[in-house]
């Protein structure tokens, strides 16, 4: 009984997961929303930009997922003079919306 | 790479920090920067924008060129600058000295006004001292007529002056605008076009701020008509998410003033079509 219920946890925890990366992708790619690609290269999508770096294997290069949000949240604390928007400390993102990005990056 | 962006960063923070340099020595910088940058570029050419960098848009933009989409503008802009009567009885030839060929004279720093004197003011200033109402700023009639003056001012050398405490007071605040963020999303002008100039955003490539002004008014294909460089500054403004200001308001005016002195040197080559 208690096995079942593990199991269908997992398999509620892995859907509701899937559902927030399906979320972050579309919420990365939307123009109004993250415009990702406006800078940075993300799996081969359609006319990115080059300002930035690329973005992929970014589990590994942020293997601390708070340093990530952190950086999308406002990258202006690592980097004064960087062009990236400050996503959250303007508010042009929610801190879900943040979380939600993210969680799509780390697929890539 | 790493070089690059090293020296960007440089240089970027030279130009915004030196408060102490003088608008000559802050001219020479900025040349400097694109220059180093863009070594395939010869100097004249950066009047051209992204068609100095990129062959296959510049192939594509020189044959929109052979037939211009703002040839009727000039049409236009000829008619209302040579037949229009004033209620007084007067023209704009009455204000223009140069007539046709005035646009090279603009901008420049009227001591006694204490402010930026650019084309499209000149315009509406005759207007107003002639008893008529002034034009809307940045598109229609005055995009018209200034097309009409800079296709006589093609060819003619930018040279504006900055002397004296005040007019370098003003070209201090068109360059305190130029270096500093604004917006939702938190760029600067020097951020896009020094920095990242060259580089795309999404499929656009970036032009740099080096002969900006010297193709104005131009039509954009964005626009589906011709604008002026108020225009285009209040573009860059919505799409940073941050407030256009009005036309040839001060700080636009200044900002003109700042990147018109910056391309000293270069040549006039407006009106012209942009994406």
């Amino acid at each position: 009984m208690l096995i079942v219920l593990l199991l269908c946890t997992n398999a509620w925890a892995g859907g509701v997961l899937e559902q927030r990366v399906a979320a972050g992708k579309r919420l990365t790619l939307d123009r109004k929303m993250g415009n990702c690609l406006a800078c940075h290269a993300i799996d081969n999508g359609p006319f990115s930009g080059n300002t930035a770096p690329p973005l992929f294997s970014m589990k590994s290069r942020f293997p601390d997922k708070k340093k990530l949000v952190a950086q999308i949240s406002n990258p202006l604390a690592n980097n004064r003079d960087t062009i990236m928007p400050p996503f959250g400390l303007h508010g042009i993102l929610t801190e879900d919306q943040i979380h939600k990005i993210v969680e799509y990056l780390y697929t890539l | 790479m790493c070089l690059r962006i090293f020296s960007a960063t440089f240089i970027c923070c030279f130009l915004s920090c030196a408060v102490w340099a003088d608008p000559a020595s802050d001219q020479t910088a900025f040349k400097n920067y694109f220059y180093n940058k863009f070594p395939e570029i010869p100097v004249g050419d950066f009047i051209n924008g992204v068609y100095a960098i990129d062959q296959k848009r510049r192939q594509q933009w020189l044959e929109i060129e052979e037939f211009p989409p703002y040839g009727i503008a000039i049409d236009e802009g000829e008619i209302l600058f040579n037949e229009t009567v004033f209620s007084d009885g007067s023209s704009y030839s009455d204000c223009f000295v140069d007539g046709k060929r005035s646009k090279k004279n603009y901008p420049y720093f009227d001591v006694n006004r204490n402010t930026v004197v650019t084309l499209e003011l000149a315009i509406n200033d005759c207007r107003v001292s002639h008893g008529e109402q002034p034009l809307k700023y940045k598109t229609g009639d005055i995009a018209k007529i200034s097309a009409y003056l800079a296709l006589h001012s093609r060819g003619e050398i930018i040279e504006v002056e900055v002397s004296g405490e005040a007019a370098i007071n003003a070209y201090e605040q068109g360059k305190k605008y130029y270096y500093s963020k604004r917006g939702q999303l938190n760029f600067a002008c020097v951020d896009c076009h020094v920095a990242s100039s060259g580089m795309r955003i999404r499929a656009e490539i970036l032009s740099p701020s080096l002969g900006h002004v010297s193709n104005f008014p131009v039509y954009r294909f964005k626009w589906g008509s011709i604008g002026t460089l108020h225009r285009r500054f209040s573009g860059c403004n919505s799409q940073v998410r941050a407030k256009p200001l009005a036309g040839q308001s001060e700080q636009y005016k200044n900002l003109e003033y700042f990147l018109s002195y910056m391309s000293n040197g270069l040549k006039f080559n407006g009106p012209s079509t942009r994406r």
